[in-house]
């Protein structure tokens, strides 16, 4: 037994390190660790619900070394894009998500890939947990051929596979994601369209059209504010008669829950999830968040919050942390094991970066591609009468 | 036997359903069809081909249409594909995108496209660029539709033409069809289309008989998106049009043949992508070109056409400036006398196209 566990813990940490890094062997074995605890996590504020998620989650090591190692990639590929933002190699818009990092990994925890997802342009994060890689992230917003699409869209026009973006007009995702609802239900294939949007789209129009429509029509979907306290540079207090966003779906039940930690999104998404697969309609989740970098790149951020609040969120409420300390008070993990996935999520980065730093730009030629879909080749006017150029789909 | 089967199962629709479809072999090759059922058939064609695609908009389900476009659809096929919504134009536009992102191929109603332009930002932002801006990862195949431009007595609000707006956006597929065949062949292409196609109707249109040809009543029968009409053919003067207003090119055209001026009226069809060839061509043989549009002449569907002719082998030649004949430059009004002259008129072709010719 002893030496099947020895076994099975080497080709566990042979796999781990995936780069082909030198292995830091630890003395201990996996049967050292705690297979999985349960956490207490905090009660959801309830609106129009009996009952809500469960008051406890249960966390497997792998599931949270998963978790942490997710949420740590994305900390460190935004943090990559300050860099690259601030040495111009990134251009125009660059919304970073770190601080935000439990409400994406959450949320995709209590979801399947085959479920569906949108959300507004701080949208990396999601990009990553949808199944894009660091590598073909950094290249689009670097703008290079081997982005993700193909360099021409940028930061906030990224798609995989049931995801739709990354969007740029503030609230247009909420319908948009209500539509692939309707088309979850019109197709019967038991999915259902996870709809994020931030505190300051949540006053949208289109967002209240969407909430009678979804509910009118029962669609499967999981309406998300995720409340960052500040729409752009606007608090909340000042851009909303309601700050109870949980409430403003109105006749669609919500939830009010702690969105910095990972296992309270899992559970209230598992439970929104449930709810919207059983056919009873929308459900209305809020995940009270927090964002440490301004609204996007060119805001420093502290024009209309101080650095103490900042400060504050960052050494009592970080994502990161908060599942960190779990996994190691219950012995969950080492911290040399935790290390060591900081070690190759560095290089991870490292290498994206250089990828994205050095890939060409995509080539001219392919400027006027892509307009249509399917269709048969065309010209496109060019810049002077004498410029004709051409466009395949 | 058939015959009489057919009159009794449809009851108040038999004529029309007798000559359309299914018995047309015993009767005269072309039918009279309006525009309205030309386009009815349209929906009900492609609904019945293909699963995914459904009609969402107001009041086109249980009470028909606004105009009684729809009529008989929802009876035909139900809640799930014949959606009635509520009276939120940008929430159910973005909902229609993002079922077409996901698979399905909507066709979105908009009672009037004056109504459209609180869903414009879904209709530009959301539709047309997005497979440009995903480098070729998210396709959108959707129809948007409805009656655009002038319709008698409904003043400013209502009667705006919407076509040098949507052809101006790349991305888009605009389409204007004038007659009962371009409206039944162009939407069964808009719909079968993989990407946003814009379908300007027009309300003025939709009653007009026109005769549809034995090949226009098969159930494959397409129109190319991208391709205009010589509906006259002439040696003095290009007329191009689109919509309602082909009817009064082709009365004007009329008019002109008993002096002696033979006008070619092309029916451009399609807005977005122009066929500019065709106008071309037609120039290089009349030498004398006039646009006739509703619309208003700033920026204008005319105006673009005389640009790319300047900038193009047709220009050398013209004998004569060519020019634009437009709505007036005013919010529509509503009184009669206001209202006609505000729109061209016989009259005011006959007079441009006399002008341009020096006669």
């Amino acid at each position: 037994m002893q030496k099947m566990l020895t076994i099975i813990s080497n080709v566990l940490r042979g796999s781990a390190s995936r780069n082909g890094a030198r292995v830091v062997v630890s003395a201990r074995t996996y049967a050292d660790f705690t297979p999985q605890a349960t956490f207490d996590i905090k009660k959801c504020d309830l609106h129009k619900l009996e009952e809500g998620p469960p008051l406890q989650a249960v966390l497997t090591r792998e599931e949270g070394l998963q978790y942490y190692r997710t949420m740590q990639t994305m900390r460190r590929m935004e943090l990559k894009a300050d860099q690259l933002y601030k040495q111009k190699i990134i251009r125009g818009f660059c919304h970073l998500y770190d601080g935000q990092e439990a409400c994406a990994v959450g949320i995709e925890a209590g979801i399947n890939l085959s479920d569906h997802l949108i959300t507004a342009y701080r949208a990396h994060g999601y990009t990553l947990t949808r199944g894009g890689t660091v590598r073909e992230i950094m290249a689009e917003l670097t703008g290079r051929r081997g982005g993700i699409a193909k360099g021409k869209g940028g930061s906030m026009h990224m798609y995989t596979k049931h995801f739709y973006g990354g969007n740029g007009i503030v609230g247009a995702q909420v319908p948009l994601g209500a539509g692939v609802a309707l088309a979850c239900k019109y197709l019967g294939k038991n999915e259902l369209c996870v709809c994020l949007y931030g505190d300051g789209a949540a006053n949208q129009g289109q967002i209240f059209e969407t909430y009678n429509m979804a509910s009118l029509w029962k669609l499967p979907c999981i309406f998300i504010c995720e409340n960052n306290k500040y729409g752009m540079g606007t608090s909340v207090e000042r851009a909303a008669a309601s700050t109870d966003y949980y409430k403003r779906g109105d006749f669609i039940p919500g939830l009010r829950l702690d969105g910095m930690d990972v296992l309270c999104v899992r559970e209230a998404t598992k439970f929104a999830a449930e709810h919207c697969r059983s056919g009873k309609g929308p459900i209305l989740m809020e995940l009270q968040t927090y964002r440490y970098h301004g609204h996007s790149m060119s805001d420093p951020g502290v024009s209309y919050r101080t650095r103490e609040e900042i400060q504050e969120v960052r050494s009592k409420s970080d994502p990161i942390s908060m599942l960190k300390d779990r996994m190691l008070s219950n012995n969950m993990a080492s911290v040399e094991e935790l290390k060591e996935i900081d070690v190759e999520v560095r290089k991870e980065i490292e290498d994206a970066a250089q990828f994205a730093t050095t890939d060409p730009e995509p080539p001219l030629d392919d400027l006027c591609n892509h307009i249509f879909y399917n269709d048969h080749p065309m010209e496109v006017r060019g810049i002077n009468p004498w410029s004709k150029l051409k466009s395949v789909s | 036997m058939a015959y009489l089967r057919s009159i009794l199962r449809s009851g108040k629709n038999a004529v029309p359903a007798v000559l359309r479809r299914e018995f047309h072999r015993t009767l005269p090759a072309a039918v009279q069809v309006t525009v309205r059922d030309a386009i009815k058939e349209a929906l009900d064609e492609e609904l019945e081909r293909d699963e995914r695609v459904f009609l969402l908009g107001e009041e086109v389900a249980l009470f028909e249409g606004a105009y009684k476009v729809t009529r008989g659809l929802w009876k035909k096929y139900g809640d799930k594909r014949i959606i009635d919504t509520p009276i939120t134009e940008i929430g159910f536009t973005g909902i229609a995108v993002g079922a077409a992102m996901a698979g399905l191929r909507p066709v979105v109603e908009y009672m009037s496209f004056n109504f459209s332009m609180q869903s414009v930002d879904h209709i530009i932002n959301s539709a047309a660029k997005t497979y440009y801006m995903s480098g070729g990862l998210q396709p959108v195949s959707i129809v948007f539709r409805g009656p655009n431009g002038a319709a008698p007595g409904v003043a400013a609000q209502h009667a705006q033409c919407f076509a040098a707006w949507y052809g101006h956006v790349p991305g888009l597929k605009v389409v204007s069809p004038w007659s009962a065949e371009d409206a039944k062949g162009l939407l069964k292409s808009a719909i079968r289309d993989d990407n946003p196609v814009v379908f300007l109707e027009n309300e003025i249109m939709y009653s007009v008989p026109f005769e549809m040809s034995e090949e226009s009543q098969s159930k494959d029968f397409l129109i190319p998106i991208g391709k205009a009409k010589i509906e006259r053919k002439g040696n003095h003067v290009t007329l191009v049009s689109h919509s309602h207003v082909v009817s009064r090119c082709m009365d004007a055209a009329a008019v002109l043949a008993k002096d002696g001026i033979e006008c070619e009226v092309i029916n451009l069809r399609t807005i977005r992508p122009m066929d500019m060839e065709a106008i071309e061509t037609s120039v290089m043989k009349t030498k004398h070109l006039i646009t006739v549009e509703g619309g208003w002449p700033q920026f204008g569907v005319g105006g673009e056409i005389l640009a790319r002719i300047m900038e193009g082998p047709g220009f050398s030649y013209l004998n004569a400036p060519a020019v634009r004949v437009t709505g007036v430059d005013i919010p529509m009004p509503y009184a009669k006398h206001l209202e006609e002259n505000t729109l061209p008129q016989i009259k005011d072709i006959v007079f441009s196209v006399k002008k341009t010719l020096n006669v």
